[in-house]
């Protein structure tokens, strides 16, 4: 769930931003309706990878909400996070089929490889391990999500060269 | 678009479609995706465009399977033959082996590498042929994101018939008479819920489809949204149109990006086709939908909670009355309604009722979809007529427990239901038996577990989730699950004693009589299920520090220092 302390250093966004600029046209094309609200912090969340402070607050005037209510309703999800995400992200799924074919191993795994617990993002910033209620993957159990893609059918002792190896792709 | 230019259409599309000679249909669902069905598609079209150009062989994409673990699967529509986990490497027999010269491949066949003989012809397999398919009947006979496929299959029958023959009461009776009983899990019947909404007098009157899916081990509305988007969008008009409601919400959790894309996609077809629309086939009749997507939250799956987080708000239930049959979205009359309840609408319509209501038991009519998971030899998504016992199900279409081992419980209903042990697998899956053992039938999700799962590992683990989700409304939820979940924390961590307990026995009856909501209502029931038929590990684990699963780490107590 998304945690209320500490929240983002408040950076100041540049006013041209394109993204704030998308933000303004999508809550336009809501009609600006107060009913928006979570289908705009959606497309907060999608542009930024979180929803930084100024922005809340900027949505919360457009929609004429009070920003206390905002974040009562950003706190609520466990969607919405107000902290920066890394780079890339690894969700291990908790869901009952992924706990009966041992989720909970490749959480321990995973704390021990990168030496992060859930919720948290290492120190360069490059991943962050996130756990997830229940992908609806269920016949790929247990099954871990790097960036979108679905890594099925985890075998004990493998979860951390599969992320590694995804990271080092990349550089 | 009018009356029978949709008649004309659907005739033009399937004399189009009965032109090709050989259908090769790649499974599109979400799993199959996940083991690389997109490069098999692309790879296996490539091919034939290739190798037969002209020779009528169509490579297509289709919605979900079922078979969800066997994945990507390929079906050779004309012959009834599905091949299981197809590679853009190892495709190329079952084009050129089967397709141009009719000789299958019995080593690729679906459920070949575990059955001791392979059964060709996939309907006669136990797994499919002990299935009875409604809601799921065209999943893997249509493109989900061609509207056209589920025209020519006879989608919108069902709207045109309602539509141009059929007043509102009459839908709703259809729907009465057919019994079907709500799919989200509390099983209240679905004619009811709609004449009553029907009844009351709103300037605007809503109607919401319940697409949050949030029990852990439940994917059936996910298949469904991604494999048969328009046949739930067709439920939903006719819906509409049953109580009076010209605009509707679909609520799909925000952790299926594929359902929100593909029934985006089908709501935008249907808008151009003139089928979501203003005067809808050229009658009085107007309808509109949205989507909205979830943010994850459990508790927005109970009504009450959807309809605040639709407004905008924090998903917190509120208590009923008034229903929101009477009272929903802005104050309105609404009806809620499950994704599968949706897409059984259409076929009630177009088939009739009393069809219907002969498929079942007498109390609880109709099929069910079931996500069958765990440790099961046949992982996926099935569907039976309700009253088939979990045995059948268990055993004949999922094929038992792999590596030998033996069956110890089956769990219904998620964190709202409860574990169901083997002397009870002869129980007709209804409503009503699942209720009398401790559990729910819920949405779907039913995870067989085995002698290596322990129970009250397994209680512990549903408590958490109870205690995540807890909206914090109200204190017998809020401080109720924290208790129960210490409680059981301590237990299987060896440090209960007979009274921790005591204490669980008491606290978890209060908090099903007193919680505000379903969820707290439900919260205790894997606890007291559990208790019911595993009391036994539970005392071994208090009395004898020990844990007959051999999963419980037993850590000393901490010595306290004075």
């Amino acid at each position: 769930m998304a945690t209320l302390n500490p929240p983002p250093a408040a950076q100041a966004l540049p006013k041209n931003d394109p993204r704030v600029r998308r933000i303004l046209t999508i809550m336009s094309t809501h009609g600006k309706r107060r009913d928006s609200l979570i289908q705009v912090l959606h497309a907060v969340q999608e542009l930024f990878g979180y929803l930084p402070k100024p922005i809340i607050e900027l949505v919360a005037k457009e929609l004429r909400i009070p920003a206390s209510q905002v974040y009562g309703v950003v706190t609520f999800y466990h969607f919405f996070t107000l902290k920066p995400r890394g780079e890339h992200s690894c969700v291990v799924c908790t869901g009952t089929a992924c706990y009966v074919k041992g989720a909970n191993n490749l959480i321990e795994e995973l704390e021990k490889g990168f030496g992060i617990k859930p919720g948290e993002v290492t120190k360069d910033n490059k991943l962050g391990i996130q756990t997830a209620r229940c992908i609806g993957s269920c016949g790929l159990a247990p099954a871990v999500v790097y960036d979108g893609e679905v890594i099925p059918r985890v075998k004990p002792g493998e979860i951390v060269a599969k992320v590694q190896e995804r990271l080092g792709a990349e550089l | 678009m009018k009356n029978h230019a949709l008649y004309n259409l659907r005739e033009k599309l399937m004399a189009e479609r009965a032109q090709h000679s050989k259908k090769v249909c790649v499974c599109m669902g979400g799993s199959c995706i996940s083991s690389g069905a997109q490069k098999v598609l692309d790879k296996m079209k490539e091919e034939v465009r290739h190798l037969s150009p002209g020779s009528g062989v169509e490579v297509k994409a289709v919605g979900c399977m079922g078979a969800c673990a066997k994945g990507p699967l390929v079906k050779i529509e004309n012959d009834d033959v599905i091949y299981q986990k197809v590679t853009a490497e190892n495709f190329k027999p079952i084009l050129t082996d089967h397709v141009k010269n009719h000789k299958p491949v019995p080593h690729m066949v679906i459920f070949s590498d575990t059955d001791s003989q392979p059964t060709m012809k996939s309907s006669e397999h136990s797994f499919y042929k002990n299935q009875k398919m409604i809601v799921l009947e065209n999943c893997s006979k249509i493109d989900p994101d061609s509207i056209e496929d589920y025209i020519a299959i006879g989608g919108y029958k069902a709207l045109q018939k309602a539509l141009t023959q059929m007043s509102p009461e009459e839908v709703i009776g259809e729907v009465k008479q057919s019994g079907i009983r709500g799919r989200g899990g509390a099983g209240f019947p679905t004619g009811n819920k709609w004449e009553m909404s029907y009844k009351y007098v709103g300037e605007q009157k809503y109607l919401v489809c319940n697409g949050d899916e949030g029990d852990p081990g439940a994917f059936m509305d996910r298949s469904v949204l991604e494999s048969d988007p328009h046949r739930v969008l067709e439920g939903m008009i006719l819906g509409g149109y049953a109580i009076g409601a010209s605009r509707g919400f679909a609520y799909i959790r925000g952790e299926y990006p594929l359902a929100i894309q593909r029934f985006g996609n089908a709501i935008q077809k249907a808008k151009k086709m003139g089928l979501v629309s203003k005067n809808i086939l050229e009658t009085n009749f107007s309808f509109d939908v949205e989507i909205r997507i979830g943010a994850g939250a459990f508790v927005c799956g109970e009504e009450t909670a959807l309809l605040a987080s639709i407004e905008g708000k924090r998903g917190t239930p509120h208590p009923r009355p008034p229903y929101p049959a009477e009272k929903g979205l802005w104050g309105m009359p609404t009806i809620i309604n499950n994704v599968e309840t949706f897409a059984s609408i259409a076929p009630i319509v177009e088939r009739g009722g009393e069809w219907y209501a002969g498929i079942g038991t007498p109390k609880s009519t109709g099929t069910k979809v079931f996500a069958l998971s765990g440790c099961i030899q046949n992982t996926g998504l099935v569907e039976v007529p309700i009253g088939t016992t979990l045995r059948q199900v268990i055993f004949d279409i999922g094929g038992g427990i792999p590596n030998g081992r033996k069956f110890k419980a089956a769990q219904t209903g998620g964190p709202s239901g409860g574990c169901i042990p083997e002397q009870h697998l002869d129980t007709p899956l209804d409503y009503d038996a699942l209720v009398k053992l401790g559990s729910i039938m819920g949405s779907g999700g039913l995870i067989v577990m085995d002698e290596g799962s322990c129970m009250p590992d397994v209680a512990r683990f549903f408590m958490e989730f109870c205690m995540d989700e807890s909206c914090g409304k109200c204190v017998p939820c809020r401080v109720g699950t924290k208790q129960m979940y210490d409680l059981l924390t301590k237990i299987c961590k060896g440090t209960a004693t007979e009274y921790d307990l005591e204490l669980l026995e008491s606290l978890a009856p209060m908090v099903r009589e007193t919680s505000l909501c379903g969820l707290g209502q439900s919260a205790p029931n894997p606890l007291l299920s559990t208790l019911r038929y595993f009391r036994d590990e539970y005392v071994a684990h208090v009395k004898e520090k020990r844990c007959p699963a051999g999963v419980c780490n037993f850590t000393p107590a901490p010595v306290e220092v004075h």
